[in-house]
């Protein structure tokens, strides 16, 4: 299969139904170039897609709901709700431990999960896969291990403008601990990282750069590997924040070259309080465990432990095994409908999205990137985003509103907060109708 | 009007709205005529740190009576902050010490109450019966 698609811009796979020139680009030249798979956005069957999500069914404040905070969570397909139950059902067991079939079965299950989160990411070995509880503690998991191991008084650690908390908090607890620097790289107005100033923070003392793939405030899709590359040409490492990239984009650790590479499964239409961090091996084998527990160790004495292999190492404890299989039942999904399809189908939704916003009154888009992913941030001129969020919720429509855990980016643009709204693959331009009708009201109540 | 009253005058109110639309106009409006604080006295021992939408609230103490004066940037919750002043404002310190507030969950405000919607709501009223505390240790 070919996992170079990452680097395609989406714009591109968007345009190529609706230009005859690029459709003669796209279909001709680029797959002689790439290799690319063409995709057809009519190939998603949303009615099916939609049939398979129960929640979307529901009414809330008496309306049908329109889910719009994909950002912060996605929902789940019956297939991985049914995963769950079956699992407490007919096959909880605690892995790695009992001779009897019940633990061994699930211990397969797990394992399996793993192979096909590998798989999905193309990793080259599957303990290159440690499960965690989600990208916050991915970053943590990296942030203190490797401080402990290679940040000393006076050395860098480079974040952005635009990390959400998650990807600042970790490093600055560590670089105050080590007394170490936290330098950020700043973002231009349209919200992109500012790449010249980045390649004059990278120096000597630089160990380790923090990165979000996409930004969840803004949807700004960032070079990593660019960033990663200008990195490596000074043997820095990089960790990438995929929280947000993973339920958009095919990602492809290899091709990226990430040294760490973390997200969040509830956010990939998995369980809550299952995530992912991938590392390569010669890191991983580099730092020491972040907690330590049972499962961590291969023998223990009150002098002396030996710790276990990958990714043993990094799994105190009795994991979220539910969580582990459901979030490969996820994955399996999306495969199933084809992360291509998805982002094209995706970006087809921002682009309408867009267009209609900007058209309306007051409306100023925050995030305005030319690789952007299904997220908009906005705000309505004179208005707060709590009280168009409340009425919104009155209309049976979930958006975020506040600062989305990115106050730097907020003091950035000088705001308070933006509503955002982050569209998924079971969204639909209907929606977008009556979430633009729904905003048009507010407004109207408001003012 | 003790706040007992004042609370049923505000239930009977929300009353006659026949659906939540209405009731958020009714807060909106409420929120429009609140009198403003000053943008000078909008100081930060003033401000009420909610994780959205900020509240500001003054407090004196005149013959033996609070008033309340309050603000918000967002006008919803400077409706509903409206409705607090309006119940708790003029009283002594131990009647709004004692005030049960009540009319919050009879008129539906209930789930703008919980943390988790972090409108600064909650802090509000903590902060309001904490002042009348601090000004009936005083007195």
């Amino acid at each position: 299969m070919n996992r170079n698609r990452i680097n395609i811009p989406l714009k591109l796979l968007y345009l190529q139904g609706k230009s005859p020139l690029f459709r003669i680009i796209l279909n001709f030249v680029f797959p002689i170039m790439t290799e690319l798979k063409t995709p057809d956005i009519s190939i998603i069957d949303i009615d099916k897609i939609r049939a398979d999500f129960p929640i979307l069914s529901d009414k809330v404040n008496g309306k049908p709901l329109i889910y719009f905070d994909n950002g912060a969570t996605s929902q789940k397909p019956i297939q991985v709700i049914e995963t769950i139950t079956n699992y407490y059902k007919h096959q909880n067991a605690n892995i790695h431990r009992g001779v009897h079939t019940l633990s061994q079965e699930i211990t397969v299950a797990y394992e399996n999960a793993r192979a096909t989160v590998q798989k999905h990411l193309n990793a080259l070995y599957s303990h290159e896969i440690i499960f965690t509880s989600g990208t916050t503690e991915s970053i943590n998991l990296v942030a203190h291990s490797f401080a402990k191991q290679f940040l000393s008084n006076g050395d860098e650690v480079i974040v952005t403008a635009m990390e959400h908390h998650s990807n600042i908090l970790p490093w600055q607890m560590v670089c105050e601990e080590r007394g170490a620097l936290l330098k950020v790289v700043p973002i231009n107005s349209d919200g992109e990282l500012i790449l010249e100033e980045y390649k004059k923070l990278l120096n000597k003392k630089t160990k380790i750069v923090a990165v979000t793939h996409i930004s969840n405030t803004l949807g700004t899709i960032n070079p990593v590997k660019e960033i990663i590359d200008l990195a490596h040409a000074q043997n820095i490492p990089v960790l990438v924040d995929g929280a947000q990239a993973v339920p958009h984009t095919f990602v492809n650790v290899q091709d990226m070259d990430a040294d760490f590479y973390c997200f969040s499964g509830h956010k990939l239409f998995g369980p809550t309080g299952v995530g992912v961090l991938y590392g390569k091996e010669k890191w991983l084998n580099q730092l020491p465990p972040y907690k330590v527990g049972g499962g961590t160790i291969k023998t223990v004495s009150f002098e002396r432990t030996e710790y276990a292999d990958l990714p043993l190492k990094f799994e105190a404890g009795t994991p979220h095994i539910e969580g582990g299989i459901g979030l490969a039942v996820a994955i399996d999904y999306v495969n199933e409908i084809g992360l291509d399809k998805i982002a094209a189908y995706e970006h087809d939704l921002l682009e309408y999205a867009t267009g209609l916003l900007q058209k309306t009154d007051g409306v100023k888009i925050i995030g305005t990137a030319k690789n952007k992913a299904s997220v908009i941030s906005f705000v309505v001129e004179g208005l707060h985003a709590f009280d168009i969020g409340t009425i919104l919720d009155q209309l049976g429509i979930a958006v975020r509103t506040g600062h989305h855990c990115t106050q730097p980016l907020m003091t950035h643009y000088c705001i308070q907060g933006t509503v955002r709204a982050a569209f998924a693959f079971y969204n639909t331009k209907q929606e977008i109708d009556l979430f633009i009708q729904g905003l048009e009201r507010a407004i109207k109540m408001l003012r | 009007m003790s706040i007992e009253e004042t609370e049923k005058e505000i239930v009977e109110e929300f009353d006659m709205f026949d659906d939540w639309m209405q009731k958020y106009e009714h807060l909106i409006d409420l929120g429009k005529s609140l009198p403003m604080i000053s943008e000078g006295e909008k100081t930060d021992d003033r401000l009420i740190k909610g994780c959205q939408s900020r509240v500001w609230l003054k407090s004196e103490l005149k013959n033996g009576k609070i008033i309340y004066t309050a603000d918000s940037d967002a006008i919803i919750t400077k409706g509903m902050v409206a409705l607090m002043v309006r119940v708790l404002s003029d009283h002594t310190p131990d009647e709004i010490i004692n005030a049960k507030m009540e009319f919050v969950e009879k008129v539906g405000l209930t789930k703008h109450l919980s943390p988790t919607r972090s409108n600064g709501l909650l802090s509000m009223i903590k902060q309001m019966k904490m002042d009348a505390v601090a000004y009936k240790t005083m007195g």
